[in-house]
């Protein structure tokens, strides 16, 4: 073999011969007949975690397309004879819409909130002059190092009668009987507020981050107000990440279990509570799949409209933070 | 960095800017810093107002056995989910970035699929899984659950620093008669090691977190921290249920700020070693 060739030259110009060059160079010491960057390596590579997928999450997802279709016998007891109604009940029975509505308003709500105060923090971070940047972002990912339950029960401190605001309201004699803020609609989504606005920031400043600044000195020397370069330089190209903010909210925001669990009354019950219910407390498995089902499709419809106009990267570069 | 010329108008939105995103961080962290208060408190009651300073509810929290056994059922499956996970996304990382192969993306979307299906269903479909091939539900189905949970995000961890290696340095070392095992040891990974370090951090601690999918998931009998502190929450929130809240997130934001000093003090100390070999 002769070493002394240029193989690993950097900044060759002819970058796609390289490869298949330097596959004739290496092939010693290899595998014989295998290239160097042979498709059964990768295949080798991903088997184990593509065995994992298909029998955790795929598979799963199949059987419960089949099992929406079984007959529920009593409590966890069903057959398999095929019928049509567990989709029948979910299509005529007003109580499934009922929850599907809220549950697709909270989620809306949620987002659009998270949108609207995330917005500031994300501009903010980007833009500051301060030093200590790396600091106000690491307070962003902390939270996520925070058990999701502990910062949901946490807002008990916060709400319930014996929590911050109404003790002090209460000791400032402006009110004589502790306000019933906890176990309401609002203080589900303030809960969930709280957990998806460090989604929202990081998904917004990553957005901000790919915006060329000089664009916005470029306005601005051209007789831009600041207002004017933000609307239109700033904003409009930050509307990915927003997008990305958004539909990461409302999913989340969507198919959360825990949080109206633990901050909301009964009648503040999501999908998943239901779901949650169904399968556990009525054991009834067929109608447990089909409401699943249910979630997932629209929640899939709803992430399949944004890839379509976003490309997945941006959800990528939102969730690697 | 560019300075923008600020009108009166900027300079004001500038302001209100600064006072929304105080205002946010303040949002974010008072309940956080409102329980950890509590924990402290002398109160039999959980709440407000705080009447003098205790230790009482940690010392009852180390004769709770309930919560001593979900904190060690935890801990071991965090941990095994944090090097199962961690193993199983490198090699994902590694053929995603230097690879071209049929089926590419598909694959990816695939990977990065657990993190956005909604928890329930993914609780659910695995329930369903079981149900339908008979089996018991196990301690292993748990585990199996948190693996794939943690897989997205350490894969988009460890891709995101794998594009930052040049692959000269890999081939450098084949062409020279490396085994692509010596290579990658060698080389590749040395060079990935801040981010294997952040991965296996991020799934031990989504691991130690999961709480929606571990209901459904966990064996009759079994609790993990987080479903052990919804059940306790059942009767009300109390000290105790605060203190344990607070240890808990000692454990899970103190390990990666600990685990990222001493990862940055072994990088500074070992570029010195370096230097100093060099001069």
């Amino acid at each position: 073999m002769d070493i002394g060739a240029p193989i690993a030259q950097s900044g060759n110009p002819t970058g796609v011969d390289r490869g298949s060059k330097l596959d004739d160079k290496i092939r010693i010491g290899m595998t014989k007949g295998w290239k160097l960057y042979d498709s059964r390596l990768a295949w080798a590579l991903i088997a184990p975690t593509l065995l994992l997928l298909v029998v955790f999450l795929l598979l799963p997802i199949l059987i419960m397309a089949v099992y929406t279709f079984f007959t529920f016998v009593t409590a966890g007891v069903e057959s398999s004879a095929l019928t049509l109604d567990n989709w029948n009940e979910f299509l005529t029975d007003s109580y499934y819409h009922g929850f599907l509505f809220k549950t697709v308003r909270v989620g809306a709500i949620t987002a659009i909130i998270c949108a609207l105060l995330g917005y500031f923090p994300a501009y903010f971070i980007w833009a500051t002059k301060f030093r200590h940047k790396w600091l106000l972002l690491l307070l962003l990912i902390v939270p996520f190092w925070i058990s999701f339950t502990i910062r949901t029960f946490s807002w008990i401190n916060i709400l319930g009668e014996q929590g911050v605001i109404n003790v002090a309201l209460i000791r400032l004699g402006l009110i004589s009987e502790p306000l019933p803020m906890l176990y309401t609609e609002g203080a589900v989504i303030m809960g969930l507020l709280h957990f998806l606005l460090p989604y929202m920031i990081l998904n917004v400043y990553v957005s901000l981050e790919g915006i060329d600044r000089t664009l916005i000195s470029a306005a601005q020397s051209m007789g831009c107000t600041s207002a004017q370069a933000f609307r239109e330089v700033t904003l409009p190209l930050s509307l990915p990440g927003l997008a990305a903010g958004l539909l990461l909210c409302f999913v989340l925001a969507a198919g959360s279990y825990v949080t109206p669990q633990l901050l909301g009354s009964g009648r503040d019950a999501l999908f998943g509570n239901l779901i949650y219910d169904t399968i556990m407390s009525q054991l009834n498995w067929p109608m447990g799949a089909t409401l699943s089902i249910v979630l997932f499709v629209l929640l899939g419809c709803v992430a399949a409209t944004y890839t379509r106009y976003m490309g997945m990267s941006q959800i990528m570069k939102g969730l690697g933070g | 960095m560019t300075t923008y010329r600020h009108d009166r108008e900027g300079r004001w939105a500038w302001r209100l800017t600064g006072a929304i995103t105080l205002l946010v961080y303040v949002f974010l962290f008072a309940p956080i810093v409102a329980t950890i208060a509590l924990s402290f408190n002398a109160s039999m009651f959980g709440g407000f107002p705080l009447t003098g300073f205790s230790l009482q509810w940690y010392a009852k929290l180390l004769t709770n056995q309930p919560v001593l056994d979900a904190f060690r059922t935890s801990m071991w499956i965090a941990l095994v989910t944090a090097a199962v996970t961690t193993a199983l996304g490198v090699m994902v990382a590694f053929a995603l970035v230097r690879f071209q192969f049929p089926g590419k993306q598909a694959f990816g979307t695939l990977v990065i699929l657990p993190a956005l299906v909604p928890e329930t269903i993914l609780g659910v479909g695995l329930l369903v899984l079981i149900k339908a091939a008979s089996q018991p539900r196990t301690i292993w189905l748990l585990l199996m659950g948190h693996i794939m949970l943690a897989l997205p995000y350490v894969v988009l961890v460890v891709q995101a620093r794998m594009i930052g290696i040049s692959r000269t340095y890999e081939e450098a070392a084949l062409s020279l008669g490396a085994p692509r095992v010596s290579a990658f040891r060698e080389i590749t990974l040395p060079l990935l090691i801040p981010a294997v370090a952040a991965a296996v951090l991020l799934a031990f601690t989504i691991s130690f977190d999961n709480t929606s999918a571990s209901l459904f998931w966990r064996p009759a009998g079994v609790e993990t921290m987080p479903t052990q502190i919804l059940s306790m929450l059942k009767i009300s929130i109390s000290p105790e249920v605060n203190a344990l809240g607070t240890v808990m997130i000692l454990v899970t934001v103190g390990i990666p700020l600990v685990g990222g000093l001493i990862l940055q003090s072994l990088t500074r100390l070992r570029k010195r070693v370096v230097e100093k070999g060099n001069a």
